[in-house]
């Protein structure tokens, strides 16, 4: 896993069947890439819904989340729509897993993304990352301590 | 491991002597239905250990997924107000199967509660904004999921059936 102090490598991935996400478009701009493993996980204790209600928080701190899986774009929209998710879901689904790979957080067994969490900087570095048990909600709390070490820096 | 940020003060809404030596802090969403699975768990915990427990709830509403999430915690903070939290509290679990925008007056009235009053408070910025400052200091704890719990600070991993039995193999 791609750890602090790398330059976040560059991607752009599907958001929406027509909308493309290139990260370089965002330097200037903290983001928090999470990486997890499928949509449809069991709601009150799912990662994404609880980034949802977050997303003042991190408004604050100037940073834009993106959630990453390889589920493909029509499943993304699908969760988003029944979830009422208010952020972007990004498809790392051709070639399967290829952005996973790229910040070595692809579960190559499971054929899943692992659950991880990465915080970039306005310059495109990495400031913080995170690895969790897959079977394991990270919170949120690790996100907001890295913005916050970045907005006093 | 996570820990409680910040630590049980005066401001929380608690059930048990503040000296008791477990502390249980519950963060949880009047609408979220592993929430109002625990209620008994809990209560059932307090009955068994009684004066040995300060339970303390927080409010975590998960608004996007929970339409009526944040006017029920809203609700159980402006009954607070009236000295009735852990009235509407309970009635709003007891009554979660039913949750709409219609219940709070109903139990608001059902609890005994000056109804102009009740609805008077549930506009105030200072209980929406008690609701938030839970929110913000469960996001700050760690919180993944709801109901999470924390004893004596420290973040428990498991359910509300775990917490008891955990209790009761510390306490044997």
């Amino acid at each position: 896993m791609l750890e602090k102090g790398t330059k976040a490598p560059d991607f752009e991935l599907n958001a929406t069947p027509d909308q493309k996400i290139k990260l370089t478009d965002f330097l200037g701009k903290n983001v928090i890439l999470a990486f997890y493993p499928a949509d449809w996980s069991p709601v009150c204790s799912d990662q994404m819904a609880l980034y949802n209600e977050m997303l003042k928080y991190f408004t604050k701190h100037d940073a834009q989340i993106f959630g990453i899986s390889v589920d493909s774009v029509w499943c993304h929209l699908a969760f988003e729509k029944d979830r009422n998710l208010h952020f972007p879901l990004l498809a790392d689904f051709e070639p399967k897993g290829a952005v996973s790979k790229a910040y070595g957080v692809y579960d190559e067994g499971a054929g899943e993304s692992k659950r991880a969490l990465f915080v970039i900087d306005k310059e495109g570095e990495i400031a913080w990352s995170y690895l969790s048990p897959t079977a394991v909600n990270p919170g949120a709390d690790g996100i907001l301590d890295a913005l916050e070490a970045l907005d006093k820096k | 491991m996570s820990k409680l940020k910040p630590e049980v003060t005066e401001k929380d809404h608690a059930q048990g002597k503040q000296n008791a030596p477990i502390t249980i802090v519950e963060y949880g969403d009047y609408q979220c239905p592993y929430c109002g699975d625990a209620y008994p768990i809990v209560k059932e915990i307090e009955e068994t250990f009684g004066d040995q427990i300060n339970f303390v709830f927080r409010n975590f509403p998960l608004q996007e997924a929970h339409p009526f999430a944040f006017p029920a915690a809203i609700a159980a903070e402006a009954a607070a107000l009236q000295g009735k939290f852990w009235e509407m509290h309970d009635a709003l679990y007891e009554n979660q199967y039913r949750l709409d925008e219609d219940l709070f007056d109903e139990l608001a009235e059902t609890i005994g509660l000056d109804i102009e009053k009740f609805q008077a408070d549930s506009t105030k910025v200072e209980v929406k904004q008690k609701v938030e400052d839970d929110f913000e200091s469960g996001v700050r704890s760690g919180v993944n999921g709801t109901p999470s719990f924390y004893v004596n600070g420290n973040k428990f991993d498991g359910a509300a059936t775990d917490l008891y039995q955990m209790l009761k193999e510390s306490t044997e």
